[in-house]
């Protein structure tokens, strides 16, 4: 299909023009917050549809260049439009339209408290930031809206600034992704002294010609820029501190979106920008992928507090796309592209599906934190009763993380096995046992994010609530619920017809690699490799509901007891039910926690308060059973403590005296001349 | 088109019935082993028609997904009796999933199961579903190790093609990795059933549940159906060790007679794992909890063996 490429220019001024507005709009309409932040969110939720359309069409073939030479300098502004970056642009705009509708009504609650027309400003910048970042394709325009979009989510995170653990939570995700920054500055720089040219699309080619050490050094330096933006251990430290302190619409999207970029610059790295690199390319980012899932499900089974806990699992989920991600580059460098590709599809896919159930678990946690102000899930319960959408929202959200057929997750997570498992085509032992080390971490990543989530969900929604604000909270506003229905429905409909995603995806990797994927798909089925692994979601989804609505029937013809009688819990001879005879969310995490306790490292303490009359009656009991961070302390505290000692020893030379810093420029004078004459 | 239905009847149907009949089987082979006489090998079947006529008492706590686990549980099961090759690899909703479909069919399951455990806000449940979600997540690697190592001899991850491979080929499965895999394979089976000597079955002590305590407070027909489906459950778990490891019997194409052979085949092949799971849970004690996932990280070794021994012996 040829898409005119006026009406592909037409839709991206469109796009823009929607964001400016809403920006202005907010700025503009700063006195009355009602009318800020519905015109703020309102313009981006427009603007964010005509991205979505932008991206479709891309996607179908339309592409778009557009040069801007007086705009930036060193080579101007430079955009083009091919069908990778169509994709991430249909990513970024499907996590765009439900945050900005959801944030409609979630930012009510901080009219008065704060700007609202500088949370709408942001939001838009943020936002067209995040779609313009993947339509870059020179150094300084993808740099700057880079710049741009970290300084945006900054301040967005710094919303609820009077809290001391946010502020500091902005502080370490700024450091963080500044280091980043750093890092890809200098692999940009490098790479583009290298090839003598500024511009992505000529890179591909002249990469051929580079030296290999200086290309390892580039590729080592961008990958580990674009993995600190997507979170990957051990760059993930801004991450479970950031999620939780941004607004719940942010996290959503910080979450869901803005973390596919590093994913979307690791694609680039690894099949445009450099060309096909050496093994262990594939094999660094696969084992980094494998660390990250299985560290990243394991912080997450152990956390009481709702938003980090979905924060460290986007840290797994990020570790399951870069373990499809190395195995593409991986099978690439082995000379096996049809199965590279496969891997390829399986990472893109779940970057979708990641989008697609985060932000609706997000929003669903924003929810309950709207309702009873508390992310505590010690403090929650019983929600199920007094919140029963948003209950349902997350509990489909929660299916398709935990990759349950048959919703989204479990589609992507099956083309990921499937592509691992074909790893035995490959004749290298080492690489086979990567791979099945590999698999192994897959599987005890998806074991593991099940009972993550049925810890999530059950503790906060369901039996009876342990506190006052869970008790007291109702349902949330008609637009919260209408985003995460949004959602919901996407994550049913990318699992029972992934064909519908799927046909485009394999259209991009075609365009990006030159090789047909191993893969075929239609309606109803998806089969790899010709017949070694096949699924049929939707006959499966069909056949679940027919068998479900079958068996109540068949017990009836049975002649079975129709009766059903309500009463309380059975409880084994005590007298009366509250909350406090519920498992708590510490007590559901207990066995992981002696079982990898040598990850945890848990601090346990229990301090037993006696009568003073007699130590028979015990006043209270507290016990605290605190994990440690170990990449806090075993990577960044040395490394900040040796920063400071540095930092403290180099202010010597600022010694505030006038002859010594007249001898200092001397000095680098004198330099200077050496260096470039 | 008519016979291909009949089949896939004939399977449900097999399943459906058989799996009372297999409880009964490793019941009675547990009491002779113990020195009893045992209940019939038909009282699971009376126990459920017990469990039919009674009424159903629901606690207050609860919620809609108290009520749905158990209809999505035999639900799963049943889906899952039309794709395993129980009888004849030519199932015809076979194409609905490879084995690793299957195995997150079962997720579902548990997934939903160990929802109900904390629905009723009571700490067995609570503590039961805990255990259970713990025990699922650690034996799952061994389970895809294992389905690797298949895989790797197969090269195919479809039930099916792997059936037909061995039954073609059966040199393929005379070496060690083969072994291994189905000792792991068979541990995994174990601990995802509920059988000593990961969960004891018929223990009365809630503190020692695991799949008891998420199912205490269900009665009536919805207990009448969560206990079928766990008898499913293993009913299903068996014929995937029967069929993919031993082929000898399966059905490859659908004609009256070897219909029937695969039928005795696999009435044979559960009878004599029947008598093997009654030896294993007479012989061994339950371990502690603390010491599972020592033997589950022991069968996820064990597979890894199976997968490396197939690389090397290529």
């Amino acid at each position: 299909m040829i898409i005119d490429a006026t009406v592909m220019f037409d839709l991206f001024v469109v796009t823009l023009a929607c964001f400016g507005a809403g920006a202005l709009g907010a700025l503009v309409t700063a006195r009355s917050p009602t009318l800020a932040r519905i015109v703020g969110h309102g313009a981006a939720l427009i603007g964010a549809m005509a991205a979505l359309a932008f991206g479709l069409a891309g996607l179908a073939g339309g592409g778009m260049q557009l040069n801007l030479p007086d705009l930036l300098p060193i080579g101007g502004a430079a955009f083009g439009l091919d069908r990778l970056s169509a994709f991430f642009v249909v990513v970024i705009a499907a996590g765009a339209i439900p945050a900005s509708l959801y944030a409609i009504g979630y930012t009510r609650e901080y009219a008065g408290k704060h700007s609202l027309a500088g949370m709408g400003f942001a939001f838009n910048v943020f936002v067209v930031a995040m779609i313009l970042v993947p339509l870059a394709r020179n150094v300084l325009t993808f740099l700057v809206l880079w710049e741009l979009m970290s300084l945006a989510s900054y301040f967005l995170v710094i919303t609820e600034h009077e809290r001391e653990e946010t502020l500091r939570a902005g502080w370490v995700y700024f450091v963080m992704t500044h280091t980043g920054f750093a890092a890809l500055l200098l692999g940009f720089l490098l790479l583009a002294k290298a090839t003598g040219t500024m511009h992505f699309v000529q890179w591909q080619v002249a990469a051929a010609h580079l030296d290999p050490s200086s290309r390892n050094l580039i590729f080592a330096l961008l990958a580990v820029g674009f993995a600190s933006k997507a979170g990957a251990i051990p760059l993930h430290v801004w991450l479970p501190r950031a999620h939780p302190a941004a607004p719940s619409h942010v996290s959503a999207l910080m979450s869901g979106v803005m973390i596919k970029l590093g994913v979307y610059g690791l694609v680039r790295v690894g099949f445009s920008w450099l060309g096909v690199g050496p093994g262990w390319w594939g094999g660094t980012i696969l084992i980094v992928g494998a660390v990250s899932a299985v560290l990243g499900v394991l912080y997450a089974l152990v956390d009481a507090d709702l938003k980090r806990l979905l924060a460290y699992s986007s840290v797994e989920n990020i570790g399951i796309i870069m373990l499809s991600l190395g195995a593409a580059v991986l099978f690439q460098a082995s000379n096996l592209p049809g199965i590279a590709a496969l891997a390829l599809i399986a990472g893109l896919y779940h970057t979708l599906n990641h989008a697609a159930f985060k932000s609706l678990l997000f929003m669903g946690a924003g929810a309950v934190l709207h309702a009873t102000h508390t992310r505590n899930m010690e403090d929650l319960g019983g929600l199920m009763k007094r919140m029963p959408q948003t209950a349902a929202f997350f509990l489909i959200g929660s299916l398709a993380i935990a990759a349950l057929p048959p919703f989204n997750g479990f589609i992507s997570e099956w083309l990921t096995f499937q592509s691992l498992l074909l790893s035995f085509q490959i004749s290298a032992h080492t690489i086979n046992l990567i791979f099945a080390l590999g698999v192994a971490a897959l599987a005890l990543t998806s074991g593991l994010a099940v009972a993550c989530f049925v810890r999530a969900f059950g503790i906060t929604f369901l039996a009876l609530p342990r506190s006052h604000q869970a008790a007291g909270a109702h349902e949330v506003q008609w637009t919260m619920r209408a985003a995460m229905a949004l959602l919901a429905l996407a994550c049913i409909v990318l699992g029972t017809a992934p064909s519908l995603m799927l046909a485009p995806l394999e259209a991009t990797i075609f365009e990006l690699m030159s090789a047909h994927a191993d893969v075929q798909f239609n309606l109803t089925a998806v089969v790899a490799n010709d017949g070694f692994g096949w699924v049929a979601p939707l006959w499966l989804a069909l056949a679940l509901i027919v068998f479900l609505m079958a068996l109540p029937l068949g017990l009836r013809l049975l002649g079975a007891n129709k009766q059903r009688r309500s009463y309380e819990t059975w409880g084994c001879g005590r007298a009366l039910q509250t909350a406090r005879f519920e498992y708590t969310a510490t007590a559901f995490a207990n066995p992981f926690k002696r079982v990898f306790a040598l990850l945890y490292r848990p601090v346990k303490e229990l301090d037993i308060e006696f009568h003073p009359e007699s130590r028979y009656f015990v006043r209270t009991i507290a016990y605290y059973n605190e994990g440690r961070l170990i990449f806090e302390d075993a990577l960044y505290r040395p490394l900040l403590r040796m920063i400071e000692t540095l930092a403290r020893e180099a202010r010597a030379l600022q010694s505030g005296n006038v002859h010594g810093y007249l001898v200092y420029i001397l000095i680098a004078l004198v330099a200077l001349l050496i260096l470039t004459v | 088109m008519f016979s291909e239905i009949a089949i896939a009847l004939l399977q449900l149907l097999m399943v459906m019935f058989g799996s009372p009949l297999l409880v009964g089987v490793i019941r009675k082979a547990k009491a002779r082993l113990q020195g009893r006489r045992g209940a019939s090998i038909f009282q699971p079947y009376a126990d459920i028609r017990k469990l039919l006529l009674k009424e159903v008492v629901v606690s207050e706590n609860t919620s809609w997904i108290f009520r749905f686990t158990p209809y999505l549980l035999a639900t799963t099961m049943l889906l899952s009796a039309l794709i395993v090759p129980v009888l004849t690899i030519r199932t015809p909703l076979g194409f609905m999933g490879n084995i690793i479909a299957l195995m997150y069919l079962f997720l579902l399951g548990t997934f939903f199961l160990a929802l109900a455990g904390l629905d009723a806000g009571s700490a067995f449940g609570g503590m039961g579903s805990s255990r259970e979600v713990a025990i699922a997540a650690l034996a799952e690697p061994t389970v895809l190790i294992a389905i690797f190592g298949i895989a790797l001899r197969a090269g195919t991850t479809s039930l099916d093609g792997i059936i037909t491979r061995f039954a073609a080929e059966p040199l393929l499965m005379l070496n060690a990795g083969h072994l291994l895999a189905f000792i792991a394979f068979f541990i995994v089976a174990l601990a995802e059933n509920g059988r000593l000597p990961v969960d004891n079955p018929a223990t009365h002590l809630e503190l020692t549940m695991i799949h008891e305590a998420m199912v205490l407070e269900y009665s009536g027909r919805l207990l009448a159906l969560v206990e079928w489906a766990a008898g499913m459950k293993l009913f299903l778990f068996l014929t995937l060790l029967s069929n993919l490891f031993f082929p000898w019997g399966v059905a490859l194409a659908n004609t009256p007679m070897t219909l029937l052979t695969a039928f005795l085949a696999l009435a044979v092949k559960l009878l004599l794992f029947a008598g093997a799971i009654a030896l294993v849970e007479t012989s061994v004690a339950k371990l502690r909890l603390f010491r599972v996932p020592e033997l589950l990280a022991g069968s996820f070794t064990v597979a890894l063996l199976a997968v490396v021994t197939s690389f090397f012996m290529k």
